[in-house]
């Protein structure tokens, strides 16, 4: 039985993502940011991917992981190397996700490292 | 957005579909992850699939399904999902002067189907907004087919990771290939040294402020690395500067 409240929480999270990802083109007010801010924003999108995967690769429960028997790193490090070397042409994020899979799921699953 | 006839019928369709693809199979993974992780959680089948459905954002769902399993207050639920989506609200002030001149249904329906991925490979397709028709009808059909693909592989995936998730362990640690999928896409945008600045102070600050609750971390990676590059580009103007006197 699913209860009416967790509706309505799920009902206002989809709110929510509403509302942040159009939060500054909701209202038709005609303002333009300072030129300086919008220069700036080039550097979020890879500040924010950084952001979010180097504690992913890193630490694991809030924990910094021994980064010598970390997979992660070495699968990051291995996908990162695959780019490199095809020089970013053609499927090369599917090959970054293969190759470092390739090094992960051994390392993790075979050794039982993080 | 992908519905719409000018947009599917355009050859930007296909290059956004196409950008996004590369990446499909890391986010296929990760969508199927959230899926395990909502009824391994103890949500039930009903409040996984329309969380799936209507919610559509990995990050702030992971956040929130623990707080729901465990019978937080709402207001809490909802101030941790808005926090952990502050980034999209940076987002949208850098995809605003692109967007403003779409009809705000289809600004709304936009923004809300443009995930991380969509954002990033959006605007190194297009670093500058169109100033003409034709470059804004290509700018709004490489979205929609980027958002179409992203989306549905994502859905796909959650519903299938929802459907099997008694016979997926978590401890395998399949979500990792949407780490390695967000991995290849910043290798992408490292164009230029001042990005792997950006990249870097990112990914160290973000650590430094990883204690704090909400993904706060996030954000605050994200302000230092725009002063810090900022502050780098304004230097080296500067020197130019000089050197040419």
């Amino acid at each position: 039985m699913t209860e009416f409240w967790h509706i309505i929480c799920i009902l206002g999270l989809a709110l929510i993502t509403l509302i942040t990802r159009s939060f500054f083109f909701i209202s038709e007010r005609q303002w333009e940011l300072p030129p300086l801010v919008q220069r700036g924003l080039q550097f979020a999108p890879i500040a924010a991917l950084s952001a979010v995967i180097i504690p992913e690769i890193f630490m694991f429960h809030s924990q910094f992981v021994p980064p010598l028997t970390n997979a992660r790193i070495y699968a990051a490090l291995g996908g990162t190397l695959y780019f490199v070397l095809r020089k970013g042409q053609g499927q090369v994020v599917l090959g970054t996700i293969v190759f470092g899979m390739a090094i992960y799921l051994p390392l993790h699953l075979g050794l039982g490292w993080n | 957005m992908f519905f719409l006839k000018e947009n599917y019928s355009h050859p930007a369709f296909k290059v956004g579909v196409r950008d996004i693809s590369s990446a499909a199979p890391g986010i296929a993974a990760w969508g199927m992850m959230i899926g395990v992780a909502m009824i391994q959680s103890g949500m039930n089948v009903f409040d996984s699939v329309l969380m799936t459905l209507i919610v559509f954002a990995g990050s702030s769902q992971l956040a929130a399904i623990p707080l729901l399993a465990a019978g937080a207050p709402l207001w809490v639920v909802w101030a941790t999902a808005f926090c952990v989506n502050l980034r999209f609200v940076v987002f949208s002030a850098h995809l605003r002067p692109y967007m403003m001149s779409w009809p705000r249904w289809q600004r709304l329906i936009a923004a809300y189907l443009t995930a991380d991925l969509s954002y990033v490979q959006f605007v190194r397709r297009y670093e500058s907004p169109a100033q003409d028709l034709s470059g804004r009808q290509s700018e709004q059909a490489y979205l929609a087919g980027n958002c179409f693909l992203n989306w549905s592989s994502w859905m796909v995936a959650s519903l299938i990771g929802i459907a099997l998730a008694h016979y997926i362990p978590p401890d395998w640690g399949l979500g990792f290939a949407g780490v390695l999928a967000l991995v290849g896409v910043t290798c992408s945008l490292a164009s230029s040294s001042l990005k792997r600045i950006s990249c870097v102070v990112g990914g160290i600050v973000s650590v430094l402020f990883f204690a704090l609750p909400l993904r706060l971390n996030i954000l605050i990676a994200i302000t230092c690395s725009v002063v810090v590059c900022l502050g780098f580009e304004v230097l080296y103007n500067r020197y130019q500067r000089k050197e040419a006197l």
